[in-house]
Protein backbone atom coordinates (compact mmCIF):
# COMPACT_ATOMS: atom_id res chain seq x y z
CA UNK A 1 0.00 0.00 0.00
CA UNK A 2 2.84 2.46 0.84
CA UNK A 3 4.91 1.23 -1.50
CA UNK A 4 2.35 1.71 -4.30
CA UNK A 5 1.44 5.42 -3.32
CA UNK A 6 5.42 6.24 -3.01
CA UNK A 7 5.57 5.00 -6.87
CA UNK A 8 2.61 6.98 -7.80
CA UNK A 9 3.84 9.95 -5.89
CA UNK A 10 7.46 9.46 -7.94
CA UNK A 11 5.40 8.80 -10.98
CA UNK A 12 3.41 12.35 -10.55
CA UNK A 13 6.33 14.12 -10.00
CA UNK A 14 8.09 13.29 -12.91
CA UNK A 15 5.03 13.93 -15.06
CA UNK A 16 5.67 17.81 -13.81
CA UNK A 17 9.14 18.01 -15.99
CA UNK A 18 7.59 15.93 -18.72
CA UNK A 19 4.91 17.71 -20.00
CA UNK A 20 4.62 16.05 -23.19
CA UNK A 21 3.47 12.73 -21.25
CA UNK A 22 0.60 14.23 -19.96
CA UNK A 23 -0.83 15.00 -23.59
CA UNK A 24 0.00 11.16 -24.44
CA UNK A 25 -2.43 9.88 -22.43
CA UNK A 26 -5.94 9.71 -22.84
CA UNK A 27 -8.12 12.60 -24.95
CA UNK A 28 -7.86 16.28 -24.56
CA UNK A 29 -10.52 17.69 -21.95
CA UNK A 30 -12.90 20.36 -22.69
CA UNK A 31 -10.52 23.43 -22.72
CA UNK A 32 -13.18 24.49 -20.09
CA UNK A 33 -12.34 22.47 -17.68
CA UNK A 34 -8.80 22.68 -17.95
CA UNK A 35 -9.15 25.96 -17.37
CA UNK A 36 -11.01 25.14 -13.94
CA UNK A 37 -8.23 23.01 -12.62
CA UNK A 38 -5.80 25.63 -13.53
CA UNK A 39 -7.93 28.38 -11.51
CA UNK A 40 -8.00 25.77 -8.93
CA UNK A 41 -4.20 25.75 -8.91
CA UNK A 42 -4.19 29.52 -8.18
CA UNK A 43 -6.60 29.18 -5.81
CA UNK A 44 -4.12 27.00 -3.87
CA UNK A 45 -1.50 29.27 -4.41
CA UNK A 46 -3.24 31.84 -2.90
CA UNK A 47 -3.52 29.91 -0.32
CA UNK A 48 -0.08 28.93 -0.33
CA UNK A 49 0.91 32.58 -0.14
CA UNK A 50 -1.50 33.54 2.18
CA UNK A 51 0.20 31.04 4.78
CA UNK A 52 3.62 32.43 3.92
CA UNK A 53 2.77 36.19 4.44
CA UNK A 54 1.04 35.01 7.91
CA UNK A 55 4.35 33.43 8.73
CA UNK A 56 5.88 37.14 8.27
CA UNK A 57 2.48 38.70 10.17
CA UNK A 58 3.42 36.46 13.20
CA UNK A 59 7.10 37.35 13.72
CA UNK A 60 6.12 40.66 13.08
CA UNK A 61 2.94 41.49 14.86
CA UNK A 62 3.49 39.67 18.12
CA UNK A 63 6.66 41.43 19.49
CA UNK A 64 5.43 40.10 23.16
CA UNK A 65 5.75 36.51 22.77
CA UNK A 66 8.83 34.70 23.49
CA UNK A 67 10.87 33.81 20.79
CA UNK A 68 10.99 29.94 20.62
CA UNK A 69 6.89 30.25 20.85
CA UNK A 70 6.94 32.97 17.64
CA UNK A 71 9.57 31.06 15.91
CA UNK A 72 7.60 27.83 16.41
CA UNK A 73 4.32 29.60 15.09
CA UNK A 74 6.02 31.18 12.58
CA UNK A 75 8.15 28.36 10.43
CA UNK A 76 4.81 26.62 10.76
CA UNK A 77 2.94 28.67 8.83
CA UNK A 78 5.61 29.12 6.20
CA UNK A 79 6.02 25.49 6.22
CA UNK A 80 2.83 24.73 5.54
CA UNK A 81 2.85 27.25 2.85
CA UNK A 82 5.38 25.37 1.04
CA UNK A 83 3.62 22.12 1.51
CA UNK A 84 0.64 23.76 -0.07
CA UNK A 85 2.41 24.93 -2.64
CA UNK A 86 3.95 21.26 -3.72
CA UNK A 87 0.28 19.80 -3.16
CA UNK A 88 -1.18 22.56 -5.88
CA UNK A 89 1.01 21.43 -8.33
CA UNK A 90 0.39 17.76 -7.62
CA UNK A 91 -3.35 17.89 -7.08
CA UNK A 92 -3.25 20.24 -10.54
CA UNK A 93 -1.52 17.25 -12.51
CA UNK A 94 -3.56 14.60 -11.10
CA UNK A 95 -6.61 16.36 -11.96
CA UNK A 96 -5.56 16.82 -15.65
CA UNK A 97 -4.49 13.37 -16.24
CA UNK A 98 -7.71 12.22 -14.65
CA UNK A 99 -9.48 14.07 -16.96
CA UNK A 100 -7.65 13.01 -19.77
CA UNK A 101 -8.43 9.61 -18.69
CA UNK A 102 -11.99 9.82 -17.94
CA UNK A 103 -11.43 8.65 -14.61
CA UNK A 104 -12.96 10.36 -11.38
CA UNK A 105 -11.01 13.18 -9.89
CA UNK A 106 -8.93 12.32 -6.81
CA UNK A 107 -10.18 12.57 -3.65
CA UNK A 108 -7.81 14.01 -0.54
CA UNK A 109 -7.45 14.45 2.56
CA UNK A 110 -5.32 17.46 2.54
CA UNK A 111 -7.79 20.21 2.85
CA UNK A 112 -9.73 18.79 6.31
CA UNK A 113 -5.89 18.60 7.29
CA UNK A 114 -5.25 21.85 6.36
CA UNK A 115 -8.23 23.13 7.79
CA UNK A 116 -7.51 21.68 11.17
CA UNK A 117 -4.11 22.68 11.49
CA UNK A 118 -4.94 26.27 10.69
CA UNK A 119 -7.39 25.89 13.57
CA UNK A 120 -5.09 24.51 16.18
CA UNK A 121 -2.29 27.46 14.90
CA UNK A 122 -5.28 30.34 15.45
CA UNK A 123 -6.45 28.75 18.27
CA UNK A 124 -2.95 29.09 19.83
CA UNK A 125 -2.56 32.23 18.54
CA UNK A 126 -5.40 33.52 20.39
CA UNK A 127 -4.66 32.40 23.37
CA UNK A 128 -1.30 33.70 23.25
CA UNK A 129 -2.65 37.22 22.38
CA UNK A 130 -5.61 37.00 25.12
CA UNK A 131 -3.53 35.37 27.98
CA UNK A 132 -0.46 36.34 27.16
CA UNK A 133 1.49 33.20 26.92
CA UNK A 134 5.58 33.08 26.45
CA UNK A 135 5.59 37.09 27.24
CA UNK B 1 -14.49 40.53 -40.84
CA UNK B 2 -16.20 37.75 -38.24
CA UNK B 3 -14.83 37.79 -33.98
CA UNK B 4 -13.75 35.01 -32.69
CA UNK B 5 -16.44 32.30 -30.93
CA UNK B 6 -16.85 33.89 -27.27
CA UNK B 7 -16.92 31.35 -24.11
CA UNK B 8 -20.51 32.54 -22.58
CA UNK B 9 -18.85 31.28 -19.11
CA UNK B 10 -16.03 33.95 -19.82
CA UNK B 11 -13.25 31.10 -19.00
CA UNK B 12 -10.47 32.49 -20.30
CA UNK B 13 -10.95 35.91 -18.97
CA UNK B 14 -11.80 34.54 -15.36
CA UNK B 15 -8.80 31.99 -15.83
CA UNK B 16 -6.55 35.54 -16.37
CA UNK B 17 -8.37 37.74 -13.16
CA UNK B 18 -7.35 34.30 -11.19
CA UNK B 19 -3.22 34.47 -12.36
CA UNK B 20 -3.71 38.88 -11.64
CA UNK B 21 -4.91 37.72 -8.38
CA UNK B 22 -2.31 35.09 -7.39
CA UNK B 23 0.15 37.62 -8.91
CA UNK B 24 -1.00 40.38 -6.20
CA UNK B 25 -0.96 37.94 -3.60
CA UNK B 26 2.71 37.44 -4.14
CA UNK B 27 2.88 41.09 -4.13
CA UNK B 28 1.36 40.86 -1.05
CA UNK B 29 3.69 38.06 0.81
CA UNK B 30 6.88 40.35 -0.58
CA UNK B 31 6.11 43.63 0.78
CA UNK B 32 5.50 41.44 4.45
CA UNK B 33 8.93 40.53 3.63
CA UNK B 34 9.89 44.03 2.96
CA UNK B 35 8.74 45.18 6.41
CA UNK B 36 10.23 41.81 7.63
CA UNK B 37 13.80 43.22 6.96
CA UNK B 38 13.19 46.50 8.88
CA UNK B 39 11.87 44.86 11.20
CA UNK B 40 15.31 42.21 11.40
CA UNK B 41 16.86 45.60 11.40
CA UNK B 42 18.76 45.19 8.58
CA UNK B 43 22.16 42.46 8.31
CA UNK B 44 23.18 40.98 5.06
CA UNK B 45 21.10 37.51 5.73
CA UNK B 46 17.68 39.44 5.69
CA UNK B 47 19.02 41.73 3.19
CA UNK B 48 19.69 38.40 0.78
CA UNK B 49 16.65 36.86 1.49
CA UNK B 50 14.71 39.66 0.81
CA UNK B 51 16.22 40.21 -2.66
CA UNK B 52 15.52 36.70 -3.50
CA UNK B 53 12.19 37.37 -2.53
CA UNK B 54 11.67 40.13 -4.68
CA UNK B 55 12.98 38.03 -7.19
CA UNK B 56 11.00 35.20 -7.07
CA UNK B 57 8.10 38.04 -7.24
CA UNK B 58 9.44 39.09 -10.28
CA UNK B 59 9.79 35.94 -11.66
CA UNK B 60 6.14 34.62 -10.84
CA UNK B 61 4.94 38.10 -12.80
CA UNK B 62 6.98 36.91 -15.93
CA UNK B 63 5.24 33.48 -15.46
CA UNK B 64 1.44 35.07 -15.00
CA UNK B 65 2.21 37.66 -17.83
CA UNK B 66 3.53 35.27 -20.62
CA UNK B 67 0.15 33.00 -19.57
CA UNK B 68 -2.42 35.52 -19.88
CA UNK B 69 -0.68 36.54 -23.26
CA UNK B 70 -2.08 33.18 -24.13
CA UNK B 71 -5.09 32.99 -22.47
CA UNK B 72 -6.51 35.83 -24.66
CA UNK B 73 -6.68 33.77 -27.44
CA UNK B 74 -10.67 31.85 -28.14
CA UNK B 75 -9.44 29.22 -27.18
CA UNK B 76 -6.21 28.66 -24.98
CA UNK B 77 -3.98 26.08 -24.59
CA UNK B 78 -2.99 23.98 -21.48
CA UNK B 79 -1.24 25.35 -19.24
CA UNK B 80 2.22 23.77 -19.35
CA UNK B 81 3.92 22.05 -16.80
CA UNK B 82 6.74 23.83 -16.66
CA UNK B 83 4.84 26.93 -15.81
CA UNK B 84 2.87 25.45 -13.04
CA UNK B 85 6.37 24.20 -11.73
CA UNK B 86 7.63 27.78 -12.38
CA UNK B 87 4.96 29.48 -10.37
CA UNK B 88 5.16 26.70 -7.22
CA UNK B 89 9.14 27.52 -7.48
CA UNK B 90 8.23 31.25 -6.96
CA UNK B 91 6.19 30.61 -3.88
CA UNK B 92 8.63 27.60 -2.51
CA UNK B 93 11.26 30.39 -2.88
CA UNK B 94 9.71 32.70 -0.97
CA UNK B 95 8.58 30.42 2.15
CA UNK B 96 12.27 29.69 2.22
CA UNK B 97 13.75 32.79 2.55
CA UNK B 98 11.17 33.78 4.63
CA UNK B 99 12.81 31.34 7.44
CA UNK B 100 15.89 32.58 6.73
CA UNK B 101 14.54 36.45 7.83
CA UNK B 102 13.16 35.55 10.98
CA UNK B 103 14.23 37.01 14.32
Amino acid sequence: MTGGRLADAVAGVRLWFAPERLREEGDTPDYRFSLANERTFLAWLRTAMALVGGGFAVDQFLPDTGRALRLALALTLLAGGAVCALRAINHWIRCERAMRRGEDLPVSRFPVMLGLAVGVVALLMVIVVAVGWGG
Amino acid sequence: MTEPVRDPGLQPERTRLAWRRTTLACAVAASLAGRQTLHAGGGPLPVLALSLVVLSWLAFVAVAHHRVRHLHAPRPPLLTPRAAVAAVSCVMGAAVCGAAMLR
